[in-house]
């Protein structure tokens, strides 16, 4: 199904992703080259099948329930753009 | 003037070490002079001449103490740049890594640098490794040493362009890459040299920058197939940090060659012939069945029905998960910030700026896919074909023991080419893209050249931890092959 | 009695659901092994995948899978041996990932029930829809920074789990006893501690009104709710502000609303304005949660005895009323204390001091029954003297007053206040005629038939005896003594 500009703009929004209105267009138009490219799957027939959930056949490890991380803020934060006060900080937000 | 140092092949730089010829400082800085003459190539976002020098050192201090780590120590790498490396600059080729410097180490290079390599940079990359040209990275992009003589700069492959274009430049015995639906072994090809994509689970993907988290897998890019065995050898093994870590005995890789292929079954999939691909793929793919042929092995006829539909599969599956994974690039923690009033401005003009146009467009393709109402006849389905695509292998490994496939459906094109036509440019991954899908090990071996003289790479893809069989393939094509040409760059110097 | 609304369009009905998060007690997070303690300084208990770091991975914790489980199946819920889990995937600042790892379409928990015991006597059961594991969000601090809001990852990864029950509750008093009976089953498990005020428990409260037989109107979702009392003010207001809506001629609209607990009210979330799309999908990093049958029957078999069980039992083995026993197992420590003083002992005895004398004083002094003034070991030796006569129950009232004054032993009381029981008939005697004497004027109304006088010489004979006097003994001299006074 090709999308529209609204649709583009709704996806960009809930990526947050900064797309200016000019360019809406155009990509609307790729996006939809894209997507209607890989509808060609509808004509596989996966009656029955399942969706693959992992290619490697192996369950879920686990690990026992043990502190051995976490207790050094300075390596957390240190790539931090605007660390205050031992916190990250960001625009105020309302809630 | 090349340092003849730099064209010793992984396997004799290490027995070079071994019996004193030279050390790793002569070795290293060898290639440390070799990656500062070539930046033109653009291949090394960060180069670590310091850091190598002292790894060098520290490696010939443990060789003089008789206490060497095994066949790498001392061994002059690059790490593609998708690798969290402990002090080092990580850009994943994006503009949103600024300044961005991890203090933790990856498994992989972890494991490495306990083998005592030497890393010598970080390699260019398609931004966030999306990419078969290594033309979306934010540093620019990473040029092939292979030309034509007709003035054009070619790309090296991708998304592992900068990994590949350095092994086959000698500005590193070795590289590591990372391969989502391609990208160390279409690279290989494009560059002539040798790509190994291991079995998904067969090494730790943690701590590298993730892409697509159930199709990533880190491998090695080599001169030789011995090579990548050796290399395989220090990067694999089980790692508990990592979820989808096999824990599968690690074999010696290097051990599993020099078996010959007699007796092996090949398996021909008569669906990876394609109207498209040109004549000489063609031929060279008849080229190799003869050599294996030769060799004493079997060739057989299968069918892998769904491999049409492996591309558009992974072109729903990759950027879904990608939109995912990406989606801690927002500023907050690390990296890049592009101020905003409101906190949500904040993450779109991060975002919007940090990342470049071919992550933006995947990332809204997998938001897309996922969204309420889209879900199923997009991301569901494509799951089911996977099933599909992995099912037929799965059929095609009970009468086979090794598949042969071209790599890639061309050789290197020009900078510039297939940039206005995504599509285009994600058919380079046709061949190479089924494997990914079923997680299995698969390997290009440099076969020949085209017309116009850019190397050509062979393709096997084997049973799952199965990569013993694929090396030992691998290495009776590279027998057969004798392919030693070198880039124009290596000729020309 | 049905809990309904007057409107003028009739009678509206409330229909509630509850998801509640339930922190598992673990040492460390679910997916990382980060502590888990509360009250840590900011961001001093992360790791770098609690931060979403670059390349990093979540591995589960075992034992978080367990208790899981064990809820499960403490809420006598269906345990699913496959599930699954997903990212649910939105941008918050909190949200370090950019998602949630989640459980979504496979939970690890089925349906279940839980039975209510509200305070008219009835039982009523509320469904379990599911119940999954999930990861815990950071904190956002807006009051730190005038232009600026600060993130603390500590509980970033924590491990939780979402109990959903259907919409099967119908007033305030019904959501309160669904709250506070899920807590007490948890806590009785040990896989939440169940505090709400550190947020280890908070729930979200969903709201619709009706007219009594319609479908199902549009809800509304009252977000992170840390007490019962809140939650029942949230629901009261929130059905109340539907009604009006609907009453005005508006309509109410699907929203995520928050409780102001200092205005009672409930206010429209605005960072959660516009419409979400978690664009859930299996975790790529994680592989399916497989157990065994064998694993959860182990799990099975090791479950301690649960409220409902417990009160069945203090009401078939011990006599208690319903009334009592629902008093007494609604929290584990209670009911452990009452064991502890009942046992060997007359449990009806052991639950009147209980949920009397015991409960009054705690209640005064605002004391929860693990921080009691009087053990439990002291309270039954306090009911043993009573048994043997050592003291009246008047006198061990006094006796309990003074063992929560000072927290001494009874026995120590008894002796050093010389509050012993008199069994001497000789010293009652003479204090019954010294009495007797001085009020010849009710001795002669009681001998013109007034028998009620009697209750007023006993009181005078224990006062006389400040209260030591064993008052059957006295009862009985007394009787005897104006009997014969009366045909001299």
């Amino acid at each position: 199904m090709p999308l529209d500009e609204s649709t583009v703009k709704n996806i960009a929004f809930l990526a947050r992703l900064k797309v200016p209105d000019e360019e809406l267009e155009r990509l609307a138009s790729e996006l939809s080259n894209i997507i209607g490219w890989v509808e060609q799957l509808a004509e596989v027939d996966t009656e029955g099948v399942e969706p693959m959930t992992s290619v490697v056949e192996m369950t879920l490890p686990k690990r026992p329930d043990a502190v051995n991380d976490g207790g050094d803020r300075e390596r957390v934060l240190a790539n931090a753009p605007e660390p205050m006060s031992g916190y990250f900080a960001v625009p105020k937000v309302v809630e | 003037m090349t340092d003849p140092l730099t064209a010793l092949t992984l396997a004799q730089a290490r027995d070079g070490l071994a019996s004193g010829d030279f050390t790793s400082e002569e070795l290293t800085r060898a290639h440390s002079g070799a990656v500062e003459a070539a930046r033109d190539l653009n291949l090394f976002i960060t180069e670590t001449p310091e850091l190598a020098l002292e790894r060098a050192q520290a490696s010939d201090t443990r060789r003089a103490k008789d206490a060497a780590a095994g066949p790498m120590d001392g061994i002059p790498i690059a790490v593609k740049d998708l690798f969290c490396t402990e002090g080092v600059l990580t850009t994943a080729g994006s503009h949103i890594l600024d300044g961005f410097t991890p203090t933790y180490e990856s498994t992989v290079t972890a494991n490495l640098r306990a083998a005592g390599a030497v890393m010598v940079g970080k390699t260019n990359l398609d931004e966030f490794a999306m990419g078969s040209a290594n033309v979306t990275s934010y540093y620019g992009p990473a040029k092939n040493p292979w030309s034509t003589g007709d003035g054009k700069d070619r790309v090296p492959g991708g998304s592992s362009g900068g990994s590949a274009a350095a092994v086959a430049a000698h500005l590193c015995s070795a590289s590591i890459g990372t391969d989502t639906g391609g990208s160390i072994r279409q690279p290989a090809s494009f560059s002539g040299i040798v790509g190994l994509k291991p079995t998904y689970g067969r090494c730790s993907r943690w701590g590298i920058v993730a892409f697509a988290s159930s199709l990533d897998q880190a491998g090695p890019l080599t001169r030789t197939v011995r090579d990548a065995a050796i290399m395989l050898g220090a990067m694999a093994g089980h790692d508990a940090k990592d979820s989808t870590s096999a824990p599968v005995e690690k074999p010696d890789f290097e051990a599993a060659l020099g078996g010959g292929v007699r007796g092996l079954k090949v398996g021909i999939p008569r669906e990876y012939r394609i109207d498209s691909t040109p004549g000489e793929i063609e031929t060279l793919w008849q080229q190799g069945i003869e050599w294996l042929k030769d060799a004493g092995a079997e060739p057989v006829d299968v069918a892998l029905p769904h491999t049409k539909y492996a591309l558009p599969t992974y072109y729903i599956v990759a950027p879904a998960e990608a939109s995912s994974n990406l989606a801690r690039y927002d500023g907050v923690r690390f990296g890049l910030r592009v101020p905003g009033e409101t906190l949500d401005e904040m993450y779109e003009n991060t975002r919007g700026e940090g990342f470049g146009a071919e992550v933006r467009r995947r990332v809204l393709i997998g938001t897309y896919v996922l969204s309420a109402g889209y879900y199923d006849a997009y991301y569901v389905k494509a799951q089911k074909v996977r099933t599909l695509i992995a099912r037929d292998f799965k059929k095609a490994f009970e009468t086979v023991d090794v598949i042969l496939t071209p790599t890639a459906p061309s050789a290197a094109f020009a900078i510039g080419e297939k940039m206005d036509d995504p599509i285009a440019m994600y058919l380079n991954d046709v061949f190479t893209v089924p494997a990914s899908l079923a997680g299995l090990p698969a390997i290009s071996v440099p076969a020949g050249l085209d017309p116009q003289g850019l190397p050509l790479g062979l393709h096997l893809i084997g049973r799952p931890f199965d990569e013993e069989t694929v090396l030992r393939a691998a290495e009776a094509l590279e027998t057969a092959a004798r392919f030693d040409t070198k880039p124009a760059y290596l000729e020309g110097a | 009695m049905a809990y309904l609304i007057e409107g003028t369009s009739g009678d509206w009905e409330v229909v509630i659901g509850l998801e509640i998060h339930a922190q598992i007690v673990s040492e460390a997070k679910l997916f990382s092994g980060a502590a888990t303690a509360f009250g840590a300084p900011p961001n001093a208990q992360v790791s770098l995948v609690d931060a979403a770091m670059p390349g990093m991975l979540p591995v589960i914790n075992e034992h978080c899978v367990a208790m899981a489980v064990r809820t499960g199946l403490g809420l006598n819920a269906e345990i699913n041996l496959t599930s699954v889990f997903e990212r649910k995937n939105y941008f918050y600042a909190d949200l370090p990932a950019g998602y949630q790892i989640s459980q979504y379409a496979q939970p690890v928990v089925g349906e279940g029930t839980v039975i209510l015991d509200l305070a008219d006597g009835s039982t009523p059961t509320v469904g379990i829809e599911r119940l999954h594991m999930e990861m815990d969000a950071g904190k956002s601090l807006h009051d730190q920074d005038p232009r600026r809001t600060f993130i603390d990852l500590n509980r970033s990864g924590v491990a939780l789990m979402e109990i959903v029950s259907k919409p099967d509750m119908r007033s305030p008093e019904e959501a309160g006893a669904y709250l506070r009976k899920v807590r007490s089953i948890v806590r009785y498990l040990g896989t939440c501690d169940g505090n709400m005020e550190e947020g280890s428990l908070r729930c979200d409260v969903n709201v619709s009104v009706r007219h009594p037989g319609e479908d199902l109107r549009t809800r509304t979702e009252v977000k992170n709710v840390n007490s019962v009392r809140f939650a029942m003010q949230a629901i009261e207001y929130e059905a109340n502000r539907q009604v009006e809506a609907y009453e005005a001629g508006g309509d109410v609209v699907q929203e995520t609303r928050l409780f102001d607990a200092g205005k009672g009210e409930t206010r429209t979330m605005r960072s959660k304005e516009y419409a979400h799309d978690y664009r859930y999908f299996p975790d790529p990093d994680l592989l399916p949660l497989v157990l065994s049958q064998d694993y959860v029957d182990a799990i099975k078999a090791d479950l301690p005895e649960l409220p409902d069980q417990r009160k069945d039992r203090y009401m078939a083995s011990d006599g208690l009323t319903a009334y009592d026993a629902g008093v007494l197992v609604a929290e584990k420590e209670t009911a452990d204390y009452f064991e502890r003083v009942a046992k060997g002992r007359d449990a009806k005895t052991a639950a009147n001091w209980v949920t009397g004398a015991l409960f009054g004083t705690l209640n005064r002094l605002d004391l929860a029954i693990t921080e009691s003034p009087v053990t439990a070991d002291d309270l039954g030796r306090l009911l043993d003297l009573i048994a043997d006569d050592t003291i009246s129950g008047r006198i061990a009232k006094d006796v309990f007053d003074a063992m929560v004054e000072t927290g001494k032993e009874p026995a120590a009381i008894v002796e050093e206040k010389g509050l012993r029981q008199i069994t001497d008939i000789g010293a009652i005697e003479a204090a019954i005629d010294g009495i007797m004497a001085a009020n010849a004027d009710q001795v002669a109304q009681f001998q013109g038939g007034n028998e009620k006088v009697i209750g007023w010489f006993v009181g005078q004979v224990m006062k006389a005896t400040q209260g030591k006097a064993n008052p059957q003994t006295v009862n009985a001299l007394l009787r005897r003594k104006l009997e014969t006074e009366k045909q001299p």
